[in-house]
């Protein structure tokens, strides 16, 4: 059952076409990444499925909720991480107060930061941060969410504690849609790759399929990226 | 005249100075807001309009705007401005610093990431929440420097109020030093406008100490 339906994509910039017609579906419980170089369209893609974009020609279904966790997590500096993960909840959804906390509790215990909770976005870490940020969409009770290069403004030491946090995610079958650079993670959790190269999908099939394709531009990205 | 009797006039001076202070302050800060959505719709005759507001409220002499509210009406309606000296005034400070808290305002605004808008958006916030929640309390942190200046502008400019001869505390300090022939008054103005300022500014302080919370 799909969750999401993309139907020939078209997207651009003044005169330059960044999506060219692109087509993609994501069923309940799938996790799909999204690869390729930069400039791809990858980013602008997620971008459109979100709304961020809204000027596009093509078709974008919906079968439920979404949610989002960004480059640069943009949390709300002025909230502390627990009102952080409450607040749209509680200010949008409208749910009690009562209700919503123990949920934001167990989700900031989820991704390991239980004792953070009255910490304010300035004094956490680069993957502190986005792990409040995926605590944040999942308050939402999203039926997809979107990561857009969780991992790119990271230290690579931290971007562990984050593939960590999404691959949990995973196996708990939540639906996902991931642009990433990192490609032995996303060969590990997805069940299906996307390959994108200059606005168009170039390759895409499951991880193994994708890592042993015999198309030549997929070949020539991940040789790049092995070297 | 004994320095006690020109402390406690210049006293009662000093209570319209502050009086003058607060109701500006009061009426221009929202006020200021009001400017700033004006000048930032997305309508160009609106937008245009207030720009050139804007542009002539700093671009002219505060006192000569507080002439013109004050004798305008009478010379183009022949209202009767007996009782309006008070009003004039107000008028003339609030919307001339409502315009420069306006430019202060969008300074603020323009400093926030546009992920801020973005992740509000997502997470289904309105528009108007969007600011209210988000935007509004960032942008004060920002802005509240820039105000702080500007507020201890309007505790000097008050003394504006002069030039339409409205008698607040410099005026009576002008009239003593006239009618007794003596400096004294407006060295005690002056300590007066010093020690208010500097409560002010203690006041400034502490307010962005509060709002630095994050």
């Amino acid at each position: 059952m799909s969750i999401l339906e993309v139907n020939n994509l078209r997207k651009s910039f003044g005169t330059a076409e960044v999506l060219k017609g692109i087509s993609l579906h994501v069923d309940r419980g799938e996790v799909v990444s999204i690869i390729g170089s930069s400039g791809s369209g990858k980013t602008t893609l997620l971008r459109c499925c979100v709304g961020l974009e809204k000027e596009y020609e093509g078709e974008i279904h919906y079968d439920g909720t979404f949610g989002m966790v960004f480059q640069n997590f943009n949390l709300f500096p002025h909230f502390t991480a627990l009102r952080n993960v409450m607040d749209a909840p509680v200010k949008v959804q409208k749910r009690p107060k009562e209700e919503v906390l123990p949920e934001a509790r167990e989700l900031l215990r989820k991704v390991g930061l239980s004792d953070k909770e009255n910490a304010y976005p300035s004094t956490l870490s680069g993957g502190q941060k986005q792990r409040v940020a995926i605590a944040r969409a999942l308050a939402m009770k999203p039926d997809i969410l979107f990561f857009d290069e969780p991992t790119s403004a990271l230290d690579p030491e931290l971007t562990g504690e984050i593939l960590r946090v999404i691959r949990a995610l995973a196996e708990e079958k939540m639906t996902m849609v991931i642009v990433t650079h990192e490609m032995t993670f996303a060969r590990n959790v997805s069940d299906h790759i996307i390959f994108m190269d200059k606005g168009v999908v170039a390759d895409e099939g499951t991880p193994d399929q994708v890592f042993n394709s015999e198309n030549p531009r997929t070949r020539a990205f991940l040789g790049k990226l092995s070297t | 005249m004994s320095f006690g009797v020109i402390l406690q006039q210049l006293g009662s001076g000093f209570l319209k100075t502050v009086l003058i202070f607060s109701v500006t302050l009061v009426l221009s800060l929202p006020l200021g807001w009001v400017v700033y959505f004006g000048r930032s719709s997305r309508n160009k005759i609106v937008s245009g309009l207030v720009i050139g507001f804007i542009s002539i409220m700093s671009g002219t002499p505060l006192m000569l705007q507080l002439l013109l509210w004050y004798f305008g009406p009478f010379y183009l309606f022949r209202m009767n401005i007996g009782n309006y000296k008070f009003t004039a005034l107000i008028i003339g400070f609030s919307l001339n610093y409502s315009a420069y808290f306006a430019e202060i305002y969008r300074s603020g605004v323009e400093a926030i990431d546009v992920g801020q808008y973005e992740a509000a958006q997502i997470l289904g916030y309105s528009k108007l929440r969007t600011f209210v929640r988000i935007i509004f309390p960032q942008v004060m942190r920002i802005v509240m420097p820039a105000i702080g200046n500007e507020v201890i502008t309007l505790v000097k400019d008050t003394s504006l109020a002069y030039s339409i001869s409205y008698i607040e505390m410099f005026a009576l300090a002008k009239q003593i030093a006239a009618k007794e022939t003596t400096i004294i008054p407006f060295i005690v103005a002056g300590v007066f406008y010093y020690v208010f300022n500097y409560a002010v500014a203690k006041g400034i302080t502490l307010t962005e100490r509060k709002l630095a919370f994050y």
